[in-house]
């Protein structure tokens, strides 16, 4: 199924602000299985030089994720998501995510395009402070997989 | 930010320490739980082999952060990753027989960058398969 090209280009406006707390942070770096002590002890994060404890890189797609939902769930656009996997994914960080960040996402739909049976979205999201400090963007591709899609979705692109 | 390697320490081809991460059902349904990432193809045999998967399959997420970890090891402060982005070609195919999968993970310096940045360039395998491709980080180092 096409999905809706009028997406290319949308931009959204700004979340509803998202609190980083501590243990959300734990929780995530327990999820991930990664004992780093800059992840739950604020000592040891602010013998790195952070206030408070900071967040694994790829913590913020928690944030990136919500945000991008505004267009991933939307029933106008037709993305089936049982059918999803993740194509690409990237964040280029000014900073580490830290707790007691007050993070809102600006969503911009980058891109639309069909290949090899599958259907593509391309979507940014910016992320920063309540006060406009920027965090990180983060670079979604998800990968709608046709019928007779390429179950490999990264090959082609 | 307090990155432990220096970067005149460091050449194209300097390895990092590799690293095998074991996965199994249960750390796709913590994934899931503190992600908040509940698609049904990281949890449900039933529904992922009916869209045309082999079986349950990882987050793409939970791959790349494993991954990422090999970096933030090797410097000592996670806050040097300044860009850090993957391809998933392949899936990392979690089954339920107790075993689960493995993702290993190899990285070497690609490349020295100004401002004492260096590119980190990863490999992550799982059952005989490259299941990431083009996946790099940008690394502050001291």
């Amino acid at each position: 199924m096409a999905l809706d090209q009028s997406y290319i280009g949308r931009s959204y406006p700004p979340s509803e602000p998202y609190e980083v707390g501590r243990e959300k942070i734990r929780e995530f770096a327990d999820a991930i299985g990664d004992p780093n002590p800059a992840y739950r002890d604020p000592h040891a994060a602010q013998a790195l030089g952070y206030d408070d404890v900071i967040a694994p890189p790829t913590f913020a797609i928690v944030l990136s994720a919500r945000v991008g939902a505004q267009v991933v769930f939307d029933p106008e656009l037709g993305l089936d998501y049982s059918r999803v996997v993740h194509g690409e994914q990237r964040f280029v960080h000014s900073r580490p995510v830290r707790a007691g960040d007050r993070l809102v996402g600006v969503l911009t739909v980058d891109n639309i395009r069909a290949a090899a049976g599958n259907d593509i979205l391309s979507t940014r999201v910016e992320i920063g402070t309540e006060a406009g400090e920027p965090v990180a963007t983060a670079y979604s591709t998800l990968v709608a997989r046709g019928p007779d899609g390429d179950s490999s979705p990264g090959k082609e692109s | 930010m307090t990155a432990t390697v220096n970067y005149d320490d460091v050449e194209v081809g300097t390895e990092l320490p590799p690293a095998n991460f074991p996965v199994q059902r249960v750390n796709l349904v913590r994934y899931a739980g503190a992600s908040g990432d509940f698609n049904v193809i990281h949890w449900n045999q039933r529904v992922a082999t009916s869209v045309g998967l082999p079986d349950v399959i990882a987050h793409g997420m939970l791959t790349m952060a494993e991954v990422g970890r090999v970096v933030t090891d090797w410097t000592g402060d996670p806050g040097s990753v300044l860009e850090y982005g993957v391809r998933f070609t392949k899936p990392v195919v979690v089954p339920d027989d107790g075993t689960g999968a493995t993702i290993e993970v190899t990285a070497v310096v690609g490349a020295k960058l100004d401002d004492r940045r260096v590119r980190v360039d990863l490999t992550a395998s799982s059952a005989g398969d490259r299941v990431l491709s083009m996946a790099r980080a940008v690394v502050q180092l001291a």
